[in-house]
């Protein structure tokens, strides 16, 4: 590959900036012309299934990552406790038709088409900061609806304290599942207040197009200011419970992923430190970025947690 | 065929060039700019496994040796063990210069926050006074005390294993796997220790042994 590049390329063949920007501008042109099918390179043929939803305000003004980055490292331990296999094993992952199962202290349960979920709240794109627990982050471009949005429709009743979130679970083709690794199927859970805040979405989609299998689809959790483990992939079940759900990490290890795992650079994992995060697409040489707390949306969220004592319920 | 100085010599070369591929495979991945979403961490891992890969290979050869009835594997043991070394020094180089930046508070901050990092620093520590002693100069200068030294090798093997334990987030299949490799070949050595122990009562030479009934039989 090495060699054949430097063949390739002589340096007077080496793109001009001015030519390089004038012939990118043509690229984008051609892009929104949907002529994407001239461009070899191209992986799409048609612009994404979402290429026209407005951005959200809540949205934060950074470069975001690589696509390519974010569909090639993730961790899903229902396909494998790699990042790379992981992808490739997520492929085998049918999402459509897909239904959601709404359960446990609510007036309205039942069993969602996500079509119709679909239909009834309208997505959005929302750029958020994803920080994974394993100290790296990255800005993902997510398409998606708030949370809270649907929850109000399907009535929670006064009991409901908590919403509890399950993947699906299918070990023949979840080949992770059949490991022991975690308690299958994961489950994840939020707080009502954190379910409802705006911040918090359903996800169906990332950079203008659907969501890739391995990324969740095609349903998954956001919940941008807590560890990503938190934000549940592959959703078939919302349940809306008195109690606090028992979480799949918090169930796994319990002294070092706790029920809240907001994004805290004061409270170390115990085996690591959380003040600094390798952020993808950065340099070689790019100093890791200091973490900060509730991942950047503390304005926001921290209210939430005034009265709790975060070294104990990290 | 009996195989000459310079057979060995050539043969040194090709396991030496082996050896080399894994850095140069992570080096031009790096060029080309192959090493995925985490680059640091691609080439931080890569280091890392093949660091333990030699120690594995280097403590294999005495077994093979055993098995095999033939000395040909321990002429690869300096080899093996400075690769380990070699890897474990590139491992440590990443951790300090990419992943830390060269940054003191960076590693003030993290490295007591990590158990496992001081596992990794312990097992550095061992390696390099045996990489140091390594050569043949050394090696007549300690005389005796060179063996010893050199079994500081199975300290490393194990603070190695305490490093990987303590890292992983809950899939220990890795871990587990060099630990089960480490135990096998461990587990030759001790099986042939006490084989020694017990052999010379059986080879020593009959006189030897008599001499000794006697004096038995005298203090009695
Ligand atoms: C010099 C001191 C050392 C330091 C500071 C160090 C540090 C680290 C760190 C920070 C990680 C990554 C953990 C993570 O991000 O999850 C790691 C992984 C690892 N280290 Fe070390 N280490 C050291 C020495 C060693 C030695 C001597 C060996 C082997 C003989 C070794 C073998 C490994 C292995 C096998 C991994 C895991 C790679 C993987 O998961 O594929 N380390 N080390």
């Amino acid at each position: 590959m090495l060699i054949k590049s430097q063949t390739e390329i002589a340096g007077h063949e080496i793109t001009d900036r001015k030519v390089f920007e004038s012939r990118r501008q043509f690229i984008k042109a051609a892009t929104a012309l949907s002529a994407s099918a001239l461009l070899p390179n191209q992986v799409q043929a048609e612009p994404g299934k979402y290429a026209n939803v407005a951005a959200s305000p809540y949205s934060i003004a950074v470069a975001t990552t690589d696509r390519e980055d974010v569909i090639s490292y993730t961790n899903y331990y229902e396909f494998s406790t790699n990042k790379q296999d992981s992808t490739l094993l997520a492929k085998g992952l049918t999402t459509s038709p897909w239904s959601v199962e709404v359960l446990g202290e609510t007036e309205k349960p039942g069993v969602y088409h996500l079509e119709d979920i679909l239909k009834d709240n309208p997505v959005e794109e929302r750029i958020y900061r994803f920080r994974c627990v394993e100290a790296w982050s990255m800005v993902v471009p997510w398409i998606g609806f708030p949370l809270g949005e649907m929850l109000k429709k399907l009535k929670p009743t006064s009991k409901a304290k908590f919403v509890q979130f399950t993947t699906l679970y299918n070990p023949d083709i979840m080949v992770g599942q059949r490991s022991h690794v975690l308690e299958w199927p994961y489950v994840e859970g939020l707080r009502m207040d954190e379910a409802m805040h705006p911040l918090t979405i359903l996800a169906t989609g990332m950079y203008g197009d659907t969501l890739p299998n391995q990324n969740g689809a095609p349903l998954r959790l956001i919940v941008p200011w807590k560890y990503g483990f938190k934000s549940i992939k592959a959703i078939v079940k919302i349940e809306f419970t008195e109690t606090m759900p028992a979480t799949a990490w918090n169930k796994s290890a319990p002294g070092e992923y706790g029920f809240y795992a907001n994004v805290n650079p004061e409270v170390s994992h115990p085996r690591w430190s959380q003040s600094r995060e390798r952020v993808l697409g950065s340099s070689l040489f790019t100093p890791k970025r200091a973490t900060e707390k509730f991942n950047g949306y503390g304005e926001q969220v921290a209210g939430l947690y005034s009265a709790m004592d975060l070294t104990k319920f990290f | 065929m009996r195989l000459n100085k310079q057979h060995w010599s050539v043969i040194k070369l090709l396991v030496f060039t082996l050896g080399l591929l894994p850095f140069f495979e992570l080096l031009f991945d790096g060029i080309n700019d192959q090493l995925g979403a985490n680059p640091i961490e691609t080439l931080h891992f890569g280091f890392g496994d093949w660091a333990l890969r030699f120690l594995c290979i280097g403590l294999a050869l005495t077994p093979i040796k055993i098995i095999a009835g033939q000395s040909w594997p321990v002429r690869f043991r300096r080899m093996m063990g400075l690769f380990a070394f070699f890897y474990a020094s590139l491992h440590l180089l990443v951790y300090v210069v990419l992943d830390l930046s060269l940054s003191w508070t960076a590693l003030i901050d993290e490295v007591p926050k990590s158990p496992y990092i001081l596992a990794g620093l312990v097992t550095y520590l061992l390696l390099l006074p045996l990489a140091l002693t390594s050569t043949q100069s050394m090696q007549k200068r300690f005389g005796r005390y060179w063996l010893v030294l050199h079994r500081l090798v199975y300290v490393a093997a194990v603070t190695a294993l305490v490093h990987y334990f303590w890292l992983v987030k809950k899939d220990y299949t890795q871990p587990l796997i060099y630990a089960a490799v480490m135990t096998m070949l461990l587990a030759v050595r001790i099986y042939k220790f006490y084989q020694k122990q017990m052999r010379p009562v059986k080879t020593r030479s009959p006189g030897l042994r008599q001499k000794k009934t006697t004096n038995n039989e005298i203090s009695r």
